[in-house]
């Protein structure tokens, strides 16, 4: 196990390129959707606000 | 083209899309990650710093690629006035530089062994360097507008001259180290990859384009969204400036 | 056509002359750049010699980054532009006209100055003539380059950082082969090449520059 982990010499450089990069991505992938998620919440309360838009969907209720 | 100018058309297509991106990259990264790291045998010249591979030239090659797909939309905007690839190119520039950041780092990391140097001023990585830039400019200049359509124009400006530079860019550079470079050192591509290495570098290579896409649709997303609420205040704004005005 | 175009250049001059020491200013900044390798490096002339070539160019690329974000402003402050942009001739020959009259007041005469500068920094003597004749077809590319950007980030918040970080990436090529024509030509190599490339990047840029940065400007004038 620590034979591997060692990757043969260069543990440390491959494990951070990995660990690093992976990170990354993760973290950009997480704020990507977070702002996608608060966007969306916060375009619906906007249109909440409208007046003309609550009227419409009243009607159709 | 103008099929997918529709908001509401768009997010649908992408609602039907993300599934099968965010799968595939699931899979092919998960599977690259397992195989590159344990499976793959070391390389016979560059021993186990060549796992570092898996990350670097994928990297690398959506680094370019993004750029490109941004300069294609920026010219789909530019032409037809299309409202989604306005979005897309705005969309992809921090997806971009950031695995232009990983293909930076990880250069870096594979050099230390190799060449026994953090950096060493190589082709590749000073073009990689440049094309961050070129990324952070782009990013910097939407920033700098408060007027959407403005901002999304002369971007896409940019994007296009930048286009038009970077092979002149790359050229120029690659002459500019072989004036400069020693014979002696290795150099990134390495010897002629094994057979052995070239299947997990291939699935790494579709997992980081099937991640692009997953992390596209959701930041396109969020830009349809911040596009409606502003245009849902400013018909807001008018409305109470109407009525106030009747008053 | 020409008649308005040469007016054009004229009137960007007589500004420029007026509101004086813009040349001055550039060339004064120049010298300083240059000036402060030789007391950061030390003063040891084959040293010098060595990167004499890199840091003229490298101090006349920052000196023409300095210009730019006048090139549009003042235009765009005074409303000039608008008249500018309703004159019969099309908007990138007015810019073509303001980009010729830029390299005159800041590429020639950092041109001029370089030769100067090579004497202080201890250049070969056979490298003079490729040191001016690749800032004569690179400062114009400069300007060109230049022309973008300043159109590009015209009435933008703090503008001149956003243009200097635009910009630069995109002069590297000149940089590259400018700094390699001297460097070849010190040690007694043809600069052929160089100046073909050179000549190659002005002609494409000086047909693409002006009608993206039209494109801009118009961005800034709607």
């Amino acid at each position: 196990m620590s034979e591997f982990l060692s990757m043969g010499g260069y543990g440390l450089y491959v494990w951070t390129s990995w660990g690093v990069g992976i990170a990354l991505m993760i973290a950009l992938l997480i704020q990507s959707v977070s702002a996608a998620r608060s966007a969306a919440r916060e375009a619906e309360a906007t249109e909440q606000l409208s007046p003309r838009r609550r009227r419409r969907k009243a009607e159709v209720e | 083209m103008h099929r997918f100018a529709n908001p509401t058309r768009f997010l649908r297509l992408a609602a039907a899309v993300l599934p099968f991106s965010a799968a595939v990259a699931a899979l092919c990264l998960g599977a690259g990650l397992v195989w590159g790291l344990f499976f793959a045998p070391p390389d016979y010249q560059q021993g186990d710093t060549v796992r570092i591979m898996f990350i670097h030239v994928p990297s690398a090659m959506m680094a370019m690629g993004v750029y490109a797909g941004m300069a294609i939309s920026s010219a789909i905007a530019l032409i037809w006035r299309h409202a989604i690839a306005d979005l897309i190119a705005k969309a992809s520039a921090p997806i971009g530089a950031t695995f232009t950041f990983i293909c930076l780092l990880t250069g870096s990391l594979w050099g230390k062994p190799m060449w026994g140097t953090w950096w060493v001023w190589d082709a590749r990585l000073t073009s990689m360097l440049i094309m961050l830039f070129i990324y952070l400019g782009y990013m910097a200049l939407w920033q700098a507008f408060d007027d959407q359509t403005k901002a999304a124009r002369a971007a896409a400006i940019l994007a296009l001259v930048g286009a038009i530079n970077l092979p002149v860019i790359k050229f120029s550079v690659e002459w500019w180290n072989t004036l400069h470079q020693p014979a002696s050192l290795i150099t990134m591509e390495g010897p002629k990859i094994h057979e052995s290495l070239l299947w997990p570098l291939l699935l790494m290579i579709v997992g980081f384009g099937a991640y692009y896409l997953t992390v596209l649709i959701f930041r396109v997303r969020a830009e349809i969204h911040q596009r409606r609420t502003r245009m849902l205040r400013m018909a807001q704004a008018d409305r109470h400036n109407a009525m106030q005005a009747a008053d | 056509m020409s008649r308005t175009f040469l007016m054009l250049i004229r009137r960007d001059l007589l500004l420029a002359h007026r509101q004086g020491g813009g040349s001055l200013l550039a060339i004064a900044f120049f010298v300083l750049v240059v000036s402060l390798f030789p007391l950061g490096v030390g003063p040891a002339p084959e040293m010098l010699e060595r990167i004499a070539a890199g840091t003229i160019w490298v101090a006349a690329l920052l000196s023409v980054l300095l210009s730019l974000d006048r090139m549009f402003q003042a235009d765009l402050e005074d409303g000039s532009l608008d008249q500018l942009a309703l004159l019969p001739i099309p908007l990138a020959l007015v810019v073509l006209a303001k980009t010729i009259a830029h390299w005159l007041t800041t590429g020639l005469p950092l041109t001029l100055t370089a030769p100067l500068l090579g004497l202080l920094m201890q250049l070969s003597p056979d490298a003079y003539g490729a040191l001016v004749a690749g800032m004569l077809l690179g400062t114009p590319i400069l300007s060109l380059i230049g022309a973008i950007g300043a159109a590009l980030t015209v009435g933008v918040r703090r503008g001149g950082v956003l243009l200097t970080l635009i910009v630069t990436p995109l002069y590297i090529p000149i940089l590259i082969f400018g700094v390699s024509a001297v460097e070849a030509a010190a040690q007694g190599f043809a600069i052929s090449a160089h100046m073909l490339f050179l000549s190659a990047l002005l002609s494409g840029t000086i047909v693409i520059a002006p009608i993206a940065a039209a494109w801009s400007l118009k961005l800034a004038l709607d």
